[in-house]
């Protein structure tokens, strides 16, 4: 027994006789979750930013009229139902009754409406949404009406959307901001409620259990379906910048939970009896190359498709997640691998063996005549700094005059923006990451948008891509979404707005005394000590 | 004497305007953008455009540079681009750790480096001088992260006798205050104790030298009181000179100190600000790190009087 083991020991024993059974039954350390989250949180508003922390706080703290579940299937979840009628262009969705903001103010539609205005100034789901809804009314108290141009099939998918700025209910006075100025308050109606004076970006962010929260009744806890039950009072994410300090700390049980051990710090961590290391989505994410199609080099198709034949997914991907095959897939596509969008149509070029050779040929058909070409990329976040590494030595062994500039992550997503050219400070190439949800159907599929100077980074125009996912959105049924991807991969593999080169499992380390957790994000509900 | 510090406090002022216009140029002209950051991955360049707008970035130099002195002179420092949180109540939360961190390693290194250094002068070209120099090399060889690491992991990882990681405030009390501060501050201060202790020996080893050192022991004086009473204050100024030149090379070693301990402190609050390109928050950091510099030579100016009346202002 060691000292701390030998005062633990005796504080216990001191305060057992004390204390009245239910709290000996559960001693108040069992109650406090201890976590190190992915980044620090900074932001509180999730509809103001897309980080993927200030995500997962929303997803504390709000609730959202619909959540989706594992199959990303939309289940109500603040909404008791929903009524349609006039063939799909009046929806009345009707709120469950007694749910109420972390302030005791009942959630009512007068909130509910300006909410769902605010989301869908900025989910992509939302903007698209937005074009064939001609009113958003409030009913009565608890039902909103949408009344819409024509049916919109997935509107509760689009309501549900885990992330990219989640259609989360605010209260009315807060989600009258706009929708590009950050909220002065974080209440929701969530599990959790945000402890602000407890708050010290950097270092703590405090949650305690939302007593007032009422679950959904019936149901399986799935992603952000069914029953959302908070089995721990409090819930502390401690920022620890260091990996190594993060998983000393999770060694000595100073913390439960370490939400994305590096690859080295995870073999470290495998050693230790008392940690599972597990995938926190059992959805991978993508990486991808993505090209400025605006400026030469590769606004010639010809040129994107040379470079096909050297692209190695596996490559790319054991340089970000090491060796060990079970963690990364290759013959990747668009879409996430396992999701019912994913397809194999166009992967050929991907496929078989690489040839550098192959591909060098190809560019000199392609009439490349050591035009310079910029790589761009950041140092200080794993996954993207790993496949830019890997790029720029790729793209120097087929003979481009590159110019590889390498900074921090601020720096990166700043230059990004330019349209410029190479001589103006442009850029040519780049190389990042999209989590599971992005690529699980074009909603919210960035790289896969081709309306040109709207498109995300790298402005790909390509109006048949643009063609197939309005088709998508109004697609009626499974069969016919899983038609229309086969074809815009085909297109995309054609085109080449951006290359897939892999997808690889974010794993999370926990101590083997919490149970329940939720697949798929760092979500705090279902998750227990035993 | 009083007129010297007030004079000396009034050239604050220019020396603060100075390091405001550097440090706000300098941040104007570097390339990142905190609405890139907050629009996030997936934001369009439209978005990014509507954001960096709604912060004011799109204003001209002059414009934002002139609101900035403003707010400045007002004594308001601003609001955090990212958290909204005014950058006065940010520095608040994070300048207790900082302070407790500087405050243990000053002590500790003081208490340590200059008995050492004196040691060391007084049994010169012996075994203990050589440890103490060996002592010292090592502590300015050997970087602050990797001392981290390996006292972490003996101290907490193997014998668990302290905390990885981690700040209890002082008002917790002594002991959880001391228990996560003694790994950060041996941590930082190896390198102190290394700068004082060479510093102390070579200024003892001068006065040593000195006719009135042979005085007083041609008189019987001991040789504790030799060194202790007769030298080491005449040997002072050198040594106080160092700790407060020092006091900069603190502050820079608390930035790494505190990620590697997770300690909530100024240091991490500044990377982490420029990391974001939290404009407001490393201007106002800064400021605060310069002022302290400032003062913290004033303090030694002053202090030189103390230890050499010759001194005099």
């Amino acid at each position: 027994m060691n000292r701390r083991d030998l005062l633990k020991a005796g504080a216990v024993a001191g305060a057992a006789g004390a204390l009245p059974g239910f709290a000996t039954a559960q001693p108040a350390q069992n109650r406090v979750l201890k976590m190190v989250p992915q980044a620090n949180l900074t932001s509180l508003d999730p509809i103001w930013t897309t980080a993927n922390i200030t995500r997962n706080h929303g997803h504390m703290i709000y609730d959202s009229l619909y959540g989706l579940d594992a199959e990303f299937r939309a289940q109500p979840q603040m909404a008791e139902g929903h009524v349609i009628e006039d063939e799909g262009r009046t929806v009345t969705i009707t709120l469950r009754p007694g749910l109420k903001f972390h302030d005791g103010e009942p959630v009512r539609a007068q909130d509910v409406v300006p909410s769902i205005n605010r989301w869908m100034r900025r989910n992509p789901f939302g903007q698209k949404l937005a074009t064939v809804v001609d009113a958003l009314d409030v009913v009565d108290d608890r039902r909103v009406r949408f009344r819409l141009k024509r049916a919109f099939p997935l509107l509760f998918k689009a309501l549900g959307q885990v992330s990219n700025s989640p259609a989360f209910i605010m209260p009315e006075r807060l989600a009258r901001t706009d929708a590009f100025q950050q909220v002065r308050e974080a209440i929701g109606s969530g599990p959790f409620r945000f402890k602000a004076d407890e708050f010290n970006s950097g270092s703590l962010v405090v949650y305690e259990r939302n007593r007032d929260y009422i679950p959904v009744s019936s149901g399986t806890t799935s992603l952000t379906a069914g029953p959302k039950i908070a089995h721990f009072d409090r819930v502390e994410w401690h920022i620890i910048v260091d990996a190594a300090t993060a998983a000393a700390a999770l060694q000595t049980g100073e913390i439960d939970w370490y939400e994305q051990p590096p690859p080295e710090i995870q073999q470290l961590l495998r050693r230790n009896r008392n940690i599972a290391i597990e995938a926190i989505d059992p959805l991978p994410l993508t990486g991808i190359l993505r090209f400025n199609h605006l400026h030469a080099p590769f606004n010639d198709k010809k040129m994107r498709q040379a470079i096909l034949p050297a692209i190695s997914q596996e490559d790319f991907m054991q340089a970000v997640v090491g060796t060990e095959a079970a963690l990364y897939r290759t013959g990747v596509g668009l879409f996430t691998p396992g999701t019912p969008l994913a397809n194999d149509e166009g992967l050929e070029a991907l496929k078989g063996p690489r040839s550098l050779d192959r591909a060098k040929a190809l560019m000199r058909e392609a009439g490349y005549t050591n035009q310079p070409m910029r790589l761009i990329g950041p140092t200080d976040i794993l996954a993207p700094a790993a496949m830019t590494q890997v790029g720029a030595d790729l793209v120097r062994r087929l003979g481009f005059n590159a110019d590889i500039v390498l900074t921090d992550w601020g720096t990166t997503v700043q230059r990004r923006t330019s349209r410029e050219p190479f001589d103006r400070g442009g850029w040519n190439m780049l190389f990042t990451s999209f989590s599971s949800v992005d690529f699980v159907d074009p909603a919210a599929h960035f790289p896969l948008r081709g309306n040109g100077t709207n498109a995300w980074f790298g402005w790909p125009d390509i109006p048949r891509l643009e063609e197939l996912r309005d088709a998508w959105f109004e697609a009626p049924d499974l069969p016919t979404e899983q038609r229309l991807a086969r074809e815009m991969q085909r297109v995309a593999m054609d085109e080449l707005p951006y290359v897939p080169v892999g997808s690889y499992l974010s794993m999370t380390a926990l101590r083997r005394n919490l149970t329940g957790r939720v697949p798929g994000l760092a979500l705090y509900w279902g998750i227990r000590r035993t | 004497m009083f007129a010297y510090v007030v004079r000396r406090v009034l050239a604050t002022i220019p020396v603060m305007a100075v390091v405001a216009l550097f440090v706000f140029s300098l941040l104007y002209i570097a390339p990142g953008d905190p609405a890139a950051v907050i629009a996030g991955d997936q934001a369009t360049p439209e978005d990014v455009e509507r954001i960096r707008a709604s912060l004011g970035l799109d204003r001209p130099y002059l414009v934002r540079f002139g609101a900035w002195v403003f707010d400045i002179l007002r004594g308001d420092l601003g609001v955090s681009i990212f958290t909204n949180l005014p950058v006065s109540l940010m520095i608040k939360q994070r300048l207790e750790p900082t302070l407790s961190l500087m405050v243990v390693t000053l002590i500790l290194a003081v208490s340590i480096a200059v008995p050492m250094g004196v040691i060391a002068a007084a049994r010169v070209g012996t075994f203990v001088d050589k440890f103490v120099m060996a002592f010292a090399v090592l502590g300015f060889s050997v970087p602050v992260f990797v001392v981290g690491y390996l006292l972490a992991y003996v101290f907490a990882l193997e014998l668990e006798w302290l905390p990885v990681q981690g700040y209890t405030p002082f008002s917790e009390g002594f002991f959880p205050w001391i228990e996560n501060l003694i790994l950060p501050a041996v941590a930082l201060g190896s390198v102190y104790i290394a700068l004082i202790a060479r510093i102390t020996r070579a200024s003892m080893l001068e006065v040593l030298q000195q006719d009135y050192i042979r005085t007083a022991r041609a008189k019987g004086a001991g040789q504790r009181s030799i060194l202790f009473l007769h030298a080491l204050k005449n040997a002072a100024v050198p040594i106080v000179t160092v700790i407060g030149i020092g006091i900069a090379l603190l502050i820079g070693g608390a930035v790494v100190t505190e990620s590697v301990f997770a300690i909530p402190g100024l240091g991490r609050l500044t990377v982490d600000a420029i990391l974001r390109r939290d404009y407001p928050v490393i201007q106002g950091v800064v400021l605060l790190f310069s002022f302290t510099y400032v003062l913290v030579n004033l303090l030694i100016d002053i202090l030189y009087t103390l230890f050499d009346p010759r001194i005099r202002y």
